[in-house]
């Protein structure tokens, strides 16, 4: 089987606290920690255990700059085969349905059976996989916690409310969103990242995709986030200050009148 | 102005709690518009939701076929296409079935897609400009979109105070007709229930709940021998659950339970919209994260900034000393 699966680079939110930057137009990116989007890294995790089984190969794809690069070799020293980098000047300040539009150029180009994304990024727009499934007119599921391959078909888990599970057939080609919980991506070493360290990855563009640069980037985009900010904080909670042994005397005074010590 | 439509999910003859939610939102998008609510599904549940959607509607638009007996996004989607305007703006809950149905079929309408939005700010000509937020809530954005070709928007579960006016009065049209081929190529087998836990945190009146702040499996015996001092349970954040380190009948979150304490402790929980949804009955919330500007503080009655890996033993002793 041939798998794509599609990651994104984004902020380590476990490493760094996201503050906004003096213009208020975008988060302080100066000594950012950067890492594979938490999710992107159980569906590569899930496409390398699949193909372990039934043969094929998988192909980690994202959409970003020169930066990027390294979430790729990450993802292929877990085991993925290819690499590819889809860059260019007019890919910048896509929206999600840019983001989608040029991962469609890359799917058309290829002979892919299967197409993971994470179910979300940092953004938490949670869109792209859908948006890239409709482009091709391929179907597509989201919130996938278990996927089962059949003869030519896919037996899918959809995780929905109340942590229950919804069971479904899907055909293929078809486009799954990733859930977290899936599966436990395998670690990833220093000596790992080194083995892979010069493997040549393909960089393509607009052309090289056959997109028009008008219908992506910029010149692309409906949704368009203008900036960011820190809201009004509400009253909030009441910050209980002082050494640590009087923030306990206070807690255990709320606690015993709250009803939370028996 | 675009027509409105809200998507309504419901359950046996019972309507989501984000019906009345999408209609304040549609109404503070398009306050003198019309809105119309879609519900479909299939048999007598049918009925009952749609009378109960006509007093606060303007209208509703029922849709009664069996490809709708369980509430499949791949059918939807080609149903609704088939029976919307163009260029018209649809409301849904930005929950499990929003987020498979939406963004796709904001594609096929080559409309624009708003993800879950928390607020709107209003609409000036034909730009749409809301609120969302990045991060896991950490930092909130303005966004503006062209829906000048129409919009699908996904709104925030919980977020816009249901409009419970009743001013709808609507009329209900049938539109099984118009829904043409709703074939797909996914197919729906069955719904496996969540499994039971050893124990059952929907009933537990304190609970003590861990999240990714914890770090190591090793040290989630500090929140046991916490609990155990209080003579409360333990709940935990979804990425405890994912890492294996707990059961899942333990997370606290709408792909999880929903639990009623009357005191609730966070330990190490940044406070996602996903993870408080779990969390009803406006108890006492207690919340103890290294980040002052973690968003939990925001809901939390009280809040300390402390390293939990440190306060939680110390806090265990003092209360050992009391027993
Ligand atoms: C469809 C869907 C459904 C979901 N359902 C759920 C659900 O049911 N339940 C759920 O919980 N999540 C759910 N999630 C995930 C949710 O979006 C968040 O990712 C998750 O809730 C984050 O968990 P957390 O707060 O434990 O981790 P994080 O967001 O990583 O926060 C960890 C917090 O710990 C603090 N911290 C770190 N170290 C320390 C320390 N030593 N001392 C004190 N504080 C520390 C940090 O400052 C941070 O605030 C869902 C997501 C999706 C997409
Ligand atoms: N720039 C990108 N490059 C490759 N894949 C992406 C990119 N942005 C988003 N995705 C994919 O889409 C998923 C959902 O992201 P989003 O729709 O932005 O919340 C991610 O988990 C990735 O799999």
């Amino acid at each position: 089987m041939e798998i794509l699966v599609c990651v994104k680079r984004v902020p380590d939110t476990a490493e760094n606290e996201i503050e906004i930057n003096s213009e208020g137009n975008d988060i302080e990116r100066d000594d950012l920690v950067y890492s594979v989007n938490e999710w992107d890294n159980y569906a590569v995790e899930e496409a390398i255990q699949i193909v372990d089984k039934v043969g094929g190969s998988v192909t980690v794809v994202t959409v970003g700059d020169d930066e990027s690069e390294e979430v790729l070799r990450r993802e292929m020293a877990m085991g993925a085969e290819n690499g590819l980098l889809l860059s260019d000047d007019a890919f910048e300040a896509s929206d999600g349905k840019g983001i989608a539009t040029i991962l469609a150029g890359a799917v058309k180009k290829g002979n892919y059976d299967l197409i993971l994304t994470g179910a979300q990024a940092d953004d938490g727009a949670a869109e792209v996989g859908g948006m890239l499934a409709a482009i091709m007119d391929y179907p597509y599921a989201s919130l996938v916690n278990t996927i089962e391959v059949q003869d030519g078909k896919l037996k899918i888990g959809r995780e929905v409310e109340g942590g229950n599970q919804d069971m479904y057939e899907i055909e293929m080609p078809c486009v799954l969103s990733i859930q977290t919980g899936i599966n436990e991506p395998r670690y990833v070493g220093i000596r790992g990242i080194r083995k892979v360290a010069s493997v040549e990855i393909p960089k393509q563009g607009a052309s090289d995709l056959g997109l028009d640069p008008s219908s992506v980037g910029e010149a692309g985009k409906k949704v368009n986030r203008v900036d960011y900010f820190v809201p009004e904080m509400g009253e909030g909670a009441e910050m209980l200050e002082g050494s640590t042994e009087e923030i306990i005397e206070k807690l255990i005074d709320y606690l015993k009148a709250k009803g939370g010590l028996k | 102005m675009a027509d409105v439509f809200a998507y309504i999910e419901h359950n046996q003859g019972v309507a989501d709690d984000s019906a009345l939610e999408l209609l304040t939102a549609a109404k503070k998008i398009f306050p003198d518009a019309a809105v119309t609510a879609i519900v479909m599904g299939s048999g007598g549940d049918l009925d009952t939701v749609c009378n109960e959607m006509a007093a606060s509607y303007n209208a509703v638009w029922k849709v009664d076929n069996a490809a709708f007996s369980f509430p499949d996004a791949e059918a939807a989607r080609k149903a609704l296409l088939n029976i919307l305007p163009g260029d018209c703006v649809l409301l849904l809950s930005h929950a499990h079935l929003g987020m498979d149905l939406s963004p796709g079929l904001s594609i096929k309408m080559d409309s624009a897609y708003i993800s879950d939005i928390v607020d709107v700010e209003g609409l000036e000509g034909s730009t749409l400009k809301v609120i969302r937020q990045e991060f896991t809530g950490q930092v909130s954005t303005h966004v503006h979109a062209d829906i000048s070709n129409g919009a699908v928007i996904n709104v925030r579960p919980g977020v816009f105070q249901p409009d419970e006016s009743k001013a709808g009065g609507g009329e209900i049209v049938d539109k099984s007709g118009d829904i043409g081929d709703v074939s797909v190529k996914r197919k729906y087998l069955e719904t496996v229930q969540a499994e039971a836990g050893e124990v059952d945190i929907t009933k537990s009146e304190v609970l003590v709940s861990v999240g990714r702040g914890i770090e190591e499996e090793d040290n989630i015996e500090m929140v046991f021998d916490l609990a155990e001092a209080m003579g409360a349970d333990v709940s935990c954040s979804r990425p405890i659950v994912d890492a294996k380190w707990l059961e899942k009948a333990r997370q606290v979150g709408t792909s999880g339970q929903t639990v009623k304490p009357k005191v609730y402790l966070a330990l190490g929980i940044s406070g996602s919209f996903q993870h408080l949804g779990g969390l009803k009955g406006n108890p006492f919330v207690v919340a103890v994260n290294k980040n002052p500007k973690a968003p939990i503080f925001q809901v939390a009655d009280v809040g300390i900034e402390a390293d939990i890996l440190e306060f939680v033993p110390e806090l265990t002793e003092k209360i050992k000393e009391l027993g």
